[in-house]
């Protein structure tokens, strides 16, 4: 089912040259676009998808070069010193120790935090006719909060307007990264990436590690400088003080964060829950306390770290489907209505027919703020409820989209032909925004000859 | 007669008529469940004891995915003394479940659902946030 991708562009069309010749640019996109290339939030990505970091990547080129220059000069002039007063062994532990640094801030920088993507329309569409009771036309209505019961405590749960839906438990929207990461802890400007559930693992191994080894540095450099003190200033001992000095500011500040994340850790809580004390007893309420703690430290600090492994939820290289590629470029390119006073009947019947196709086919998008299109083979019906002051209701078509689309190529000629029925009344009384672009959009596939729209 | 088609045939013919949306269920913290409460749009199409056993199959299914059991305490530990590199080449018990999960739907779909004009989405496809039910106007009675 996956391997039939549903074509923008019909193939019967492409001989018809005057038309094609006049392809939108919505249908110029012949190479499919993997998810990626669309995503809303602001990240950055490399490697086709494979590698994701925050657009504000903060200081990370700062905390390796830290990372790597303080190393370095530890290799360079501490370790041949060591390696003869001491053992051998302190370059390996050295560098076991940078090599897993290093992996773990990649790691934690280039993953996925656990990002949600946002909802689609149609689920937007839902949760704001479960809320929107009162009947408002407002688009923002003030904010909401869902009250659900875990484990018989009482959490609300936030509506987030950029996304679209009620944000689960732990979740929060990060405003850096303009995404709702799950189990949000920070937007750490160190590693350039927010760490939420999917890196927490990574970002703690790498705050440990980086522990670890900015005291074994430390305590190398302290071992040097007493062993050779006999020796009198010189340039090795300059340098040897520099690095003395970073790993000073930097053991304190890191063993404080390791301390803390490893509390965090054992009470299964998060940097962003701790600092608002969104469980602290000093809340009032007798029975609030963390509802997500296992109340057994071990257990705890397993759930956190060696908990199974999360997939990513955002799909980065999968494609997008075609049809949601050009609908999303007609979303946001709203035509205005006169194009609808433009049509001749001939045409109206002709393209009516085929936006209904082009919407029973796949994921064609038809964003409507004020209006909803219901596909429905009964004309009238679907005239009726055109009406503006109609409610945000279900829009059409978001379908399956693989075992859709790989229907539609075989089966495109018999919906057509169950389309005819269509009145054409349908398409005069249709004041949704999105349907002359649609007009627009299909016509490279009308078999007759037809004025295209300008 | 809508009993004997088959899922292509459901859609060659059927138009979307709306979808509804089968919310998680956060009574347990944060695993990954739906509610099993069948809604009233789809009260007319499917049993209710048809449809809270799939949900909860699937329920059952991401709880399997999600257990703190030995085999991702194993794995865990050893991603990490590995320096995580081992994810690169390892496919996670997480993401074989899922794929058990994807079978399941298909299944579902092709024997229960399809015949009945509706259709699931794999929740993962919508960030396991919502379970998609797609229903599908029945060709018979729009004449």
């Amino acid at each position: 089912m996956t391997s039939c991708e549903y074509q923008q562009i019909d193939p019967r069309a492409l001989s018809v040259s005057p038309l094609s010749a006049q392809s939108l640019p919505e249908n110029k996109a012949q190479r499919p676009r993997r998810k990626w290339e669309v995503f809303p939030g602001k990240n950055r990505f490399f490697c086709n998808g494979r590698i994701m970091l925050s657009r504000q990547s903060g200081v990370l080129p700062l905390t390796l070069g830290l990372i790597v220059i303080t190393c370095g000069l530890f290799f360079a002039f501490d370790c041949p010193f060591l390696v003869e007063h001491l053992t051998v062994f302190i370059p390996v532990i050295g560098g076991v120790l940078f090599v897993f640094v290093i992996l773990a801030l990649l790691r934690t920088s280039f993953t996925d935090p656990g990002i949600l993507p946002r909802a689609t329309p149609d689920e937007a569409a839902d949760i704001e006719k479960q809320i929107d009771s009162s009947g408002s036309s407002s688009y923002r209505p003030p904010p909401r909060t869902k009250e659900i019961l875990i484990n018989q405590q009482v959490v609300k749960l936030k509506y987030c307007f950029t996304c679209k839906m009620f944000r689960p438990p732990r979740t929060s929207h990060c405003s850096l990264c303009d995404n709702c990461v799950e189990r949000f802890d920070h937007h750490c400007p160190w590693v350039g990436n927010c760490v939420g559930k999917r890196n927490y693992r990574f970002f703690y191994s790498f705050i440990i590690s980086l522990s670890f080894l900015t005291s074994f540095i430390f305590g190398c450099v302290i071992t040097h400088l007493t062993l050779r003190c006999h020796a009198g200033k010189s340039l090795i001992q300059a340098i040897q003080e520099i690095e003395l000095v970073i790993c000073f500011f930097s053991v304190w500040s890191i063993l404080g964060l390791s301390g803390f994340h490893t509390y965090l850790v054992a009470s299964n809580l998060t940097t962003n829950e701790d600092i608002k004390g969104s469980w602290s007893s000093k809340r009032g309420a007798e029975d609030s306390g963390n509802p997500y703690t296992y109340n057994s430290i071990i257990k705890n600090c397993c759930a956190t770290l060696c908990g199974p492994m999360p997939p990513s939820l955002i799909d980065r290289r999968g494609f997008v489907p075609p049809d949601e590629a050009a609908a999303a470029a007609c979303a946001s390119e709203i035509e205005l209505p006169p194009f609808t006073a433009k049509n001749d009947s001939n045409m109206c019947t002709q393209s009516t027919k085929d936006v209904l196709e082009r919407m029973l086919h796949s994921d064609f998008h038809v964003v409507c703020p004020a209006s909803s299109l219901k596909t429905s083979p009964l004309g009238l019906e679907v005239s009726g409820s055109m009406g503006p002051a109609r409610s945000p209701g279900v829009c059409p078509c978001r379908g399956h989209p693989e075992s859709v689309d790989s229907l539609c190529t075989a089966c495109g000629r018999s919906r057509k032909d169950s389309l005819h029925s269509i009145n054409p009344a349908f398409r005069l009384a249709s004041p949704s925004p999105s349907l002359p672009r649609a007009n627009l959009a299909v016509s490279d596939t009308q078999e007759e000859g037809f004025i295209p729209l300008p | 007669m809508a009993e004997t088609h088959s899922l292509q045939d459901m859609r060659q013919q059927a138009t979307i008529s709306s979808k509804v949306f089968i919310q998680r269920d956060y009574t347990r913290g944060t695993m990954c469940q739906f509610q099993t409460k069948l809604p009233a749009e789809l009260e007319a199409r499917i049993d209710k004891q048809q449809f809270e056993e799939t949900v909860r199959t699937l329920n059952n299914l991401y709880a399997e995915a999600e257990k703190l059991g030995s085999q991702s305490f194993i794995e865990g530990c050893l991603a990490c003394l590995t320096a995580y590199t081992v994810f690169l080449c390892m496919e996670t018990h997480y993401e074989k479940v899922l794929k058990k999960i994807a079978k399941f739907i298909e299944e579902q779909n092709d024997k229960i659902y399809a015949p009945r004009g509706l259709l699931l989405t794999d929740p993962i496809k919508r960030g396991l946030r919502v379970i998609e039910v797609t229903i599908y106007e029945d060709p018979s009675l729009t004449r």
